[in-house]
């Protein structure tokens, strides 16, 4: 393992320490956690409260996508792993400003858990808490031996729509009537080129060789549906969009928002390519592509890869809240 | 029947048996799971310890309760609540029972509550249900739960993070479970149940 950190220990309260410190006009951090809370409190007045939160190693997420027009807060749980109820139930209280929190969770056992156990202990002081469960991962179908898809970096576009409503004024009902419309309309897949390492275990989660790649990994190094030989962009692009469009019934006219987004050690370079493929191909399915993002916003440690998230546009007012203006670290 | 000394005890020798086996359960959860399982048990026991030393308790239900709280803020992950669920369900329970096969009962029903899972998931569920019996019938020895984890091997994972291998999770024993098992064989190792 070859990391520059202190004690492993003690990754993510010095993480967080730096984030806060680095950036007080964004991020302030809630005293006794690792949650952070909008710095700008003037413009959650009167607002829904919108928080989001997971395990940390997935930087800039979520903390980056914290401030007016996006996120209210973001809990930093230990590596790849929920935070817990108490650090959460701080966070949802910060948030609060008397109209409700909405929180973002992605599907993963823990975080709903976590998540569900704030959520009690908010209602116990009268905060009214809804949330909605981001599960845009493709790679694994729901099957007998699953419990649903995975939450990964399509999170990123529902933080975007949930907090540009929030923004706006509406209200907790109608953010959650908002979000679980758009859900099923954000799908990721991802390729991978090799494994994370989390600092407390030291070593990779997976090994690749050197002229292999991995099809469907999780953000957790969770394992994919394929390994192959390393390919040129212009076919990954293709392997993971035909999955796509499988998914979506991708017809001609249909409009997309397109996140390309790094793992991690993937340089941009890569990514404008990889990129650059993915709107030929979809210009070649004549699909409209209304937004595009390219960069790393949900990574997972060192892990070179992609993952590429497409996002139905069924309604116009969904692609105004994605070019709404924010200010945040990150997006 | 449980006492405030014996229940002590219980969660020292737990805690002992966590961190002494971190490394072991990460092992088990890194084929099957994200490998991280020893690291956020052994945050908890060392919260456990901490506890126990600083603080006295009136009652069995308030122990229950202070080593739920403490493993739920230390943990995280899932292993965080569903402990923490159990802990607190047998905390609730002891203000009415310290008889600890009806603790046990409650707490696997906090835990099944919490996961919206039940037997056969290949999650610690397995290792619990099967004591439970074995606790009913005044049999739970060592070796009983020693099987009881070895058993987990066979089943294949549709809860948790192992449920994304689907059959790929044969073969392994479920880390949840073993550190359950570990639960167990030390509340055997505090005399309790003599």
């Amino acid at each position: 393992m070859k990391k520059i950190i202190n004690d492993p220990k003690n990754v993510v309260s010095e993480m967080v320490s730096g984030l806060v410190r680095a950036y007080p006009q964004y991020l302030q951090k809630i005293e006794g956690t690792e949650a952070m809370i909008r710095s700008n409190e003037a413009s959650m007045i009167d607002k829904v409260g919108i928080i989001s939160g997971g395990g940390s190693g997935h930087e800039p997420a979520h903390a980056g996508f914290v401030g007016p027009g996006m996120l209210s807060g973001a809990v930093a749980g230990q590596v790849f792993t929920s935070p817990t109820p108490d650090q959460i139930y701080e966070a949802i209280k910060a948030a609060n400003h008397g109209k409700g929190v909405f929180c973002v969770v992605k599907n993963y056992s823990g975080d709903i858990m976590n998540f569900d156990m704030a959520k009690e202990l908010a209602e116990i002081d009268d905060i009214e808490v809804k949330m909605v469960v981001v599960d845009d991962d493709i790679a694994v179908e729901d099957s007998l031996y699953t419990q649903g898809k995975r939450g990964v970096a399509g999170t990123i576009f529902m933080h975007k729509i949930v907090g540009a409503a929030a923004d706006k004024g509406a209200t907790l009902a109608e953010i959650d009537v908002l979000a679980q419309k758009v859900m099923p309309n954000i799908k990721t897949i991802a390729v991978a080129l090799s494994g994370a390492t989390v600092p407390e275990v030291g070593k990779p989660g997976f090994e690749l060789a050197d002229d292999e790649i991995e099809y469907g990994v999780g953000i957790h190094g969770e394992p994919g549906y394929r390994r192959e030989k390393l390919k040129p962009s212009k076919e990954l692009v293709q392997e993971l969009l035909s999955k796509l469009k499988d998914a979506f019934d991708m017809k001609p006219n249909d409009k997309y928002a397109v996140l390309v987004n790094g793992m991690g050690a993937t340089p941009l370079m890569e990514q404008y390519v990889f990129m650059n493929d993915t709107l030929d191909q979809l210009a070649d399915e004549n699909v409209e592509v209304a937004f595009t993002k390219v960069g790393n916003y949900m990574t997972s440690l060192e892990m070179a890869g992609i993952s590429l998230t497409l996002f139905k546009i069924e309604d116009d007012e969904w692609l105004s809240y994605l070019n709404y203006a924010v200010d945040t670290i990150a997006w | 029947m449980l006492t405030i000394e014996n229940t002590t005890k219980w969660f020292q020798l737990f805690s002992d048996k966590i961190i002494e086996n971190k490394d072991y359960l990460s092992e088990l959860d890194t084929p099957i799971g994200d490998g991280d399982h020893g690291n956020n048990m052994a945050r908890g026991a060392k919260a456990i310890q901490e506890l126990l030393k600083n603080q006295q308790f009136d009652t069995l239900s308030d122990l229950f309760k202070n080593v739920a709280m403490a493993f739920i803020k230390s943990v995280g992950g899932a292993s965080g609540p569903l402990y923490g669920t159990a802990f607190i369900e047998m905390s609730k329970a002891s203000k009415e029972t310290s008889n600890p096969t009806e603790l046990v009962a409650t707490g696997l029903d906090g835990i099944k509550r919490r996961g919206a899972s039940d037997v056969g998931a290949k999650t610690m569920i397995d290792v619990w249900t099967p004591v439970l019996e074995e606790l009913k019938a005044g049999q739970l020895t060592i070796e009983k739960i020693n099987a009881d984890v070895e058993a987990t091997k066979a089943l294949v994972a549709t809860k948790g993070r192992a449920s994304y291998l689907g059959e790929r999770s044969i073969g392994h024993i479920d880390p949840g479970s073993m550190s359950s098992g570990y639960l167990f064989e030390t509340l055997l190792e505090t005399g309790a149940l003599e």
